[in-house]
């Protein structure tokens, strides 16, 4: 009987094409405990009916773990009793690297688990093909079969053999034997005798001598990792990728506001007049809303980081990016991510799993949020429009274009320092190193990177929506009750003014007066929570104008003309404006994205530190700015 | 005369001779690194950046503080 399968193999050896091929869409995903590692299995049939689980195990060059990933897999192969412990481990060797992916394949087999050796990349090879006979004859009669991932060829025979799991024992390759942690000597030792093993055995494979690869890479790499042309090419890549998500994600983001803001509307008139109505229609329906906006801008993020990956180039964006960004404590990997956080910050957190050293990718989760989204854009827009004139210095550097540039500047820089200063002070168990395959350039594999994608949308709806969808419904409770009464209304009271949350707002004004703030501003700074640009929306309630304040001129005249009653002076000066940016470039102003860094960190603690820091810096910041202008 | 990895240029062959006692040891021998290997160093990354180097099968990247872990001559 083997119906417990796990597949092994080294990054970059056709694994997950083979998981697909093996299970088809019948897969799930989730994480191994502890971890942010994913966990993916899946069933097949097979020919007799019965069905076999497989485990895809993550990217492991070696039982002698480095990486989260390795250790996972050292934990589950060296405990019998472990829940995830396989009957049968299917191997995928790269022939083109047997030198490097056997060491895996023979430790395994060195711990008494029955295991099978499945060629990859034979279309690699010029000329010439291994032989998998050849190889079992070399190695301890361990089985070997050839697969082609993308045709399929070969998937029959790993089928027919793991249906009739004819095990023999084989004979251990190193007599000294392994255990999980091995200390330094021990690790040493078993690398280079098994090394010297693999290399001397290898020796014995007539089809093996001699084999040569395509190698069109040195070539190409001359262009892309020289030093000018390779940063240009990285640049287009990166434009290219913020161009998508930045305008062609707005016309399904327009979209779905409309969808759900028309749905609402007619909800509206559908249904009695109520309480209940209105948690309907002003509570979950934007609420879904809220989180299906963000869809299109993850699937375009992670479409292009799955080419990126499929293709190779993301191991030379790493190679080329390391030094520059050592310093910060952050990854070549990170790049991404950042730079299109100046789209959203929520598909860039969900996007740092491919950063595989912990503590470098927590950092870039923790400073992504302060490189400016663009929901800021319209807080930006309308606070210049209030505060800073339209005027031009030396006769073209135009003032307001400089102040908006100033805050994408301030966010950039803010993160940096931050990075920096978090490198210092988050301790890490595991030594950075980069020790990195820069594989052949191929094709992508559609298939992987729509699955892939397909995963990580459904993962965000389901997880990180449900955080969004309570925090927006208890955000809608607190603006909505108390219902002011038509006395109120007589004097000109709005809702949101009455409710608790605008009473939150009067209330805690006082802490935000140093700041230049009245309790307007204050009451909009807590519904912004939501999405920062509901700023503009709240603003337009409370002036009882018109949102769109650049057709509509209203709301722009009255919160010019409105005076802050504590100084005397306008509400909206240079200062007090300047200040109301500047808190914003900082402030962890989105549940979405602490929802995402909820999901992505798995804790409680680093969504509320993040909050924490950025609020801490938005309050000080803004503070000083304010004393600076005024 | 022994040499590090770290100091070879774009283009140099290298024979490994010895992989310092650390904890990256075993690694570096796993991915390719080990006693008698020969390898070519293919191109460096910009600014000291990493090292590509050619392991027989596969192209693999190293900081410079993990090059100067192998010792290696001349070949």
């Amino acid at each position: 009987m083997c119906t417990k399968i796990a597949l092994v193999g080294s990054p970059n050896t056709a694994k997950t094409s083979l998981f697909n091929l093996l299970t088809g869409m019948n897969q799930q995903v989730g994480n191994f405990p502890g971890v942010t590692v994913e966990k993916h299995w899946g069933k097949f049939n097979l020919p007799d009916g019965r069905v076999a689980e497989l485990l895809d195990l993550p990217g492991a060059y070696s039982l002698n773990a480095y990486s989260e990933e390795e250790k996972i897999v050292s934990e589950i192969l060296h405990n019998k009793q472990h829940a995830d412990f396989p009957e049968l481990v299917v191997v995928t060797v790269d022939v083109t690297n047997l030198e490097r992916n056997l060491v895996i394949l023979t430790q395994i087999s060195d711990l008494e688990i029955p295991v099978i050796g499945v060629l990859t990349m034979n279309d690699m090879l010029i000329g010439k093909s291994v032989s998998p006979q050849e190889l079992t004859n070399a190695f301890n009669q361990i089985p070997f079969l050839k697969i082609n991932g993308r045709t399929g060829e070969g998937k029959q025979a790993l089928i027919d053999f793991i249906s009739a799991c004819n095990i023999q024992p084989v004979e251990k390759f190193i007599s000294f034997p392994l255990k999980e942690n091995l200390n330094i000597a021990e690790a040493r030792r078993d690398a280079e005798s098994r090394k010297t093993t693999i290399v001397n055995r290898l020796k014995e494979v007539p089809s093996f001598v001699g084999v040569t690869r395509h190698s069109f890479t040195t070539k190409v790499d001359k262009l892309l990792v020289h030093p000018i042309l390779g940063y240009a090419f990285f640049g287009i890549v990166l434009f290219l990728i913020f161009q998508f998500m930045f305008s062609i994600s707005a016309i399904p983001m327009d979209w779905i506001d409309s969808v759900f803001l028309n749905f609402s509307q007619y909800l509206q008139t559908k249904m009695p007049e109520g309480i209940f109505t209105d948690l309907i229609t002003q509570g979950i329906v934007p609420g879904v809303g809220g989180v299906l906006i963000f869809v299109p801008q993850i699937a375009i993020l992670f479409f292009f980081l799955g080419v990126l990956e499929e293709t190779g180039y993301m191991t030379r964006v790493v190679f080329i990016m390391d030094r520059l960004v050592r310093p910060f404590g952050l990854n070549g990997r990170s790049i991404v991510p950042l730079v299109s956080s100046a789209a959203c910050a929520i598909p860039a957190i969900l996007s740092t799993r491919v950063i595989g050293n912990p503590k470098e990718r927590l950092i870039t989760i923790l400073v992504s949020p302060l490189i400016s989204c663009s929901a800021r854009i319209p807080v930006f827009v309308l606070l210049i429009y209030l505060v800073i004139p339209n005027k031009y210095m030396y006769g073209f550097i135009g003032l307001q274009g400089t102040v908006l540039f100033a805050m994408y500047a301030l966010g950039v820089i803010g993160a940096l320092v931050v990075a920096m200063v978090m490198n210092k002070f988050i301790r890490s168990k595991e030594k950075s190193f980069l020790l990195l395959e820069l594989p052949e350039y191929r094709w992508p594999r559609w298939k992987n990177i729509l699955l892939h994608l397909k995963e990580k949308v459904q993962a965000f709806v389901f997880d990180a929506g449900k955080i969004i969808l309570a925090i927006s419904i208890v955000l809608w409770a607190f603006a909505a009750f108390p219902k002011i009464n038509e006395e109120q209304v007589a004097q000109g009271k709005t809702q949101i003014e009455e409710s608790y949350l605008g009473q939150a707002g009067k209330t805690i004004a006082p802490v935000f007066a140093p700041l230049g703030y009245d309790w307007k501003m204050t009451v909009s700074l807590l519904t912004s929570f939501a999405a920062r640009e509901v700023f503009v929306g709240t603003m337009a309630t409370l002036y009882s104008a018109g949102e769109n304040f650049e057709e509509d001129e209203s709301l722009l005249q009255r919160m010019r003309e409105d005076i802050n009653l504590q100084t005397g002076k306008p509400a909206y000066s240079l200062a007090s404006g300047l200040s109301l940016m500047v808190f914003y470039v900082f402030a962890m102003q989105c549940m979405a994205t602490f929802a995402a860094v909820k999901r992505e960190t798995k804790s409680w603690k680093w969504p509320l530190i993040q909050m924490g820091y950025m609020g801490f810096m938005a309050y000080t910041l803004a503070l000083l700015t304010f004393h600076i202008f005024s | 005369m022994k040499k590090t990895l770290a100091q070879y240029l774009p283009g140099q062959y290298a024979q490994i001779v010895s992989v310092a006692e650390h904890a990256m040891g075993a690694k570096l021998i796993e991915m390719g690194f080990y006693p008698g290997k020969r390898v070519q160093v293919l191109f460096r990354a910009p600014f000291r950046g990493p090292f590509a180097i050619d392991a027989g099968g596969a192209v693999l990247s190293l900081r410079e503080d993990e090059a100067s872990l192998i010792e290696t001559i001349d070949c």
